[in-house]
């Protein structure tokens, strides 16, 4: 079984000479959730985001389908985005369109923009848009706008757009900080039941660890942008936890 | 050691002071300087109001018989000229835009590039711009229409750029991390966010174009303008008054239609 | 043709949306119509220009004694006629603020200020060509004419949009309607006419350029001299120098305005 993705030795510097990720080397199945937890500014964003090159990295591999991500040229990097999905904090619709447009924004990659401009899209990516629409429980909402629609709403959007992807890997960066504990819960099993169900893996960056517990089968704990726990959710301690929110990782 | 009991209350930094202080005193001396070169014929500023009655005087009663065969046509292509320009003008300003706006266009060297045009647009009037299509393509219509386009751009492209720059940036993000290519990105992260402020900009452009297009015709430029030129030249003051009252008209019909348009497009 | 199993369809037709653009589409190849533009002029147009771009290149500076001249006296047009307008503005404003003043003063002032600027400024300077003669008096009252149209508009929205409480609480002092202005009104407003004002002193700088075009003094005059000479070269060194201004005037407009909010 062969890693969906592996990340060898990934440093970013935004500062030259102050790194925020001070290599990391993680690989990563094709199933199963993986939570990333650790106290804010020790880089977990940095690193969702470097996987799919939001953010670039300074140094190191990330190998995505037997390809270096980092190596790629623009266009190449464009062509393995569309299979990589990703689920934002504050859900980043295009408030204006309706949900349904919205929805068929994942197929963007795979859609020629004048067809896409004209609305043309496959009858096959229409009839699954509808299909998800009706899983995320939003079957009523088709032509709802984005803005008009309330925060866990507009996630289960953001959920549906990146699983239209049809992606081979699914990045999570703090899904559920904008929302309230209910909806929270509601989304991460949303993820956890499309995971399952499609067969891809997920990587959440995610404060609230009782969540991480939860939902995901291993959790990654970062602190002062290294790994410092790595394993599976059930066996992670209080004194892990302290190791990775407590300690004076300033003084490093 | 500072005394708490005896700090005053000063309204302005002393840099600031001095920054205010110095553009009071370039104001003042600018206007100073200006003032006492402007020549004032003494003899002229006594003879005005006496020349203002008899310009009036000759105005009235205005020439309204005057205005089915010689006002109407001109002031129906001063319009179409106006509308046509403004069209012209928004699809040539998008793709200034884009390329200007620092978001959309990561390229420092592009984006001072596309508002140099923009500048050098805006800095020449509509006038001289139609001056220049007159003396390039020949008196008419095309020359004023070109003359609207190339002087709105400037306006235009300005307005949109900085729309542009104000698009809210997640939802760009999460179009490239899914893959999109640049013109679907464009076309669905960007134009939607856009288009309020893109309808009340064009609706605004046009409201000026208006009365813009009116004057062109007195260099040749198509439109009223040319029946305005005549008339004054012949000294026809009553067909002249006819013809203001005309674009007075016309640009307040202007002004209400683009409240209204606005009110339901946005 | 897909069928979803469902009746429902992913994008529904906005039918109003499409008579419109179905409406401004047709207008325009009525307009194109009318005018007499059809894509074998307009190429023909490109042709000339492209001839015409070359005879203006290289631009002559030759004469620069005499473009100094014009975009000096357009400069000080412009200075007189902001000022001018900025100081009929204000208490024109004020007057038309329809949230401090009854109707009978509001009503007046406002129809003034749009008398103002309903008229293009070449044809307000064509009017006063004929009354004060030409030169650059008949600019400068020309451009003052369309200056207090259009920044008395923005001054009085500017005070109109006011918070009245700021006004009540002054007024409650006892103090006198100038003390409630310079108090209340003009702390809230002082900024924002800043920046009309340069943008206006901007407006004016622009048009200075353009209404020597009928002799009402400036550079326009020069401008249009050169035209009718054929003395394209030198229309080009008169236009770089307009746009250099222009540019000028931005970039120091923009300087004022962050002293100001500072």
């Amino acid at each position: 079984m062969s890693a969906a993705l592996s990340v060898r030795g990934l440093v970013k510097e935004y500062v030259p000479g102050r790194p925020v990720l001070r290599g990391i080397d993680l690989d990563f199945a094709a199933r199963g959730i993986t939570a990333v937890i650790g106290p804010s500014g020790t880089g977990k964003s940095t690193f969702i985001r470097c996987i799919n090159r939001l953010v670039e990295p300074t140094a190191g591999e990330v190998i995505f389908e037997d390809r270096d991500l980092v190596k790629l040229s623009r266009a190449e990097l464009r062509s393995a985005r569309r299979r990589i999905g990703m689920v934002f904090q504050e859900y980043n619709l295009v408030e204006r369109l309706s949900v349904m447009e919205n929805l068929l924004c994942g197929r963007l990659g795979y859609v020629a923009p004048l067809k896409a401009w004209l609305r043309r899209y496959p009858a096959r990516d229409i009839a699954r848009a509808f299909e998800l629409l009706d899983i995320v429980g939003l079957g009523e909402f088709a032509q709802a706008r984005a803005d008009s629609l309330s925060g866990g709403q507009r996630q289960r959007v953001g959920i549906a757009r990146a699983v239209m992807q049809e992606p081979k890997l699914l990045l999570a960066d703090e899904p559920t900080s904008s929302l309230d504990p209910k909806t929270s819960v509601e989304i991460m099993g949303l993820m956890q039941t499309l995971a399952q169900a499609h067969g891809f893996p997920v990587i959440i960056n995610i404060h609230n660890v009782e969540l991480a517990r939860r939902f995901a089968e291993r959790i990654v704990g970062m602190t002062g942008g290294r790994v410092v726990y790595d394993g599976p959710a059930a066996r992670i301690t209080e004194a892990h936890l302290k190791e990775i929110y407590g300690g004076e990782d300033w003084l490093e | 050691m500072s005394d708490a009991l005896e700090r005053e209350w000063r309204r302005f930094t002393p840099a600031e002071r001095i920054g205010r202080f110095v553009v009071y005193f370039c104001v003042v001396a600018a206007i100073v300087a200006s003032l006492r070169s402007v020549e004032v014929i003494p003899e002229f500023l006594y003879d005005a109001p006496e020349q203002i009655g008899d310009m009036l005087g000759r105005m009235w009663p205005v020439a309204w018989r005057h205005y089915p065969e010689g006002v109407h046509g001109p002031l129906m292509d001063s319009l179409h000229i106006a509308t046509l320009g403004t069209v012209l003008a928004v699809l040539m300003a998008v793709p200034v835009a884009f390329l200007a706006a620092r978001n959309v266009t990561p390229y420092a060297w592009l984006n001072y590039a596309a508002k140099l045009i923009l500048v050098a647009a805006r800095s020449v009037n509509t006038l001289i711009w139609a001056l220049f299509f007159v003396a390039v393509l020949g008196p008419g219509a095309l020359a004023g229409t070109l003359a609207i386009a190339f002087h709105s751009i400037g306006f235009t492209g300005k307005l949109l750029g900085e729309a542009l720059e104000e698009s809210n940036r997640g939802t760009i993000e999460a179009l490239e991390a899914s893959g999109a290519p640049w013109l679907s990105i464009a076309l669905k992260g960007y134009w939607p966010q856009l288009r309020p402020a893109f309808w009340a900009i064009v609706l605004f452009r046009w409201d000026i174009n208006v009365r813009e297009s009116a004057v062109l015709g007195l260099v040749g430029a198509g439109g009223v303008g040319m029946a305005l030129d005549t008339a004054l030249n012949l000294f026809q003051w009553d067909r002249a008054a006819m013809i203001l009252v005309a674009i007075l008209a016309v640009v307040v019909a202007a002004e209400v239609a683009t409240t209204q348009l606005r009110k339901r497009i946005i | 043709m897909a069928r979803t199993g469902s009746s429902r369809s992913a994008f529904p037709p906005d039918w109003w949306a499409r008579g419109a653009w179905i409406v401004l589409l047709a207008y325009l190849l009525y307009a194109c119509a009318q005018l007499e533009l059809t894509p074998a002029r307009f190429a023909a147009g490109l042709e000339h220009g492209a001839k015409f771009l070359a005879r203006l290149f290289p631009p002559d500076f030759k004469r620069w004694e005499l473009l100094v001249k014009g975009m000096v006296e357009s400069l000080q047009m412009a200075i007189v006629a902001s000022a001018l307008g900025t100081l009929l503005s204000l208490p024109l404003a004020l007057l038309a603020a329809r949230n401090l003043m009854p109707v009978w003063a509001s009503w007046p002032a406002r129809a003034v200020m749009v008398v103002c600027r309903s008229f293009h400024p070449v044809i307000v300077a064509i009017l006063f060509v004929k009354a004060v003669g030409f030169g650059a008096l008949a600019g400068i009252l020309a451009l003052t004419v369309a200056s207090v149209g259009f920044l008395g508009k923005l001054m009085t929205e500017a005070i109109e949009e006011i918070s009245l409480k700021q006004v009540e609480a002054v007024r409650a002092t006892g103090a006198p309607f100038a003390s409630v202005v310079s108090y209340a009104v003009v702390p809230q407003v002082f900024s924002r006419f800043v920046g009309f004002v340069s943008y206006e002193t901007d407006a004016n700088l622009r048009n200075s350029t353009m209404v020597g075009i009928v002799g009402a003094g400036g550079i326009g005059g020069t401008l249009f001299a050169a035209f009718q000479r054929f003395d394209y070269d030198f229309v080009c060194a008169i236009v770089l120098t307009i746009i250099a201004l222009i540019m000028a005037g931005e970039v120091l407009t923009v300087q004022v305005k962050k002293v100001f909010k500072a």
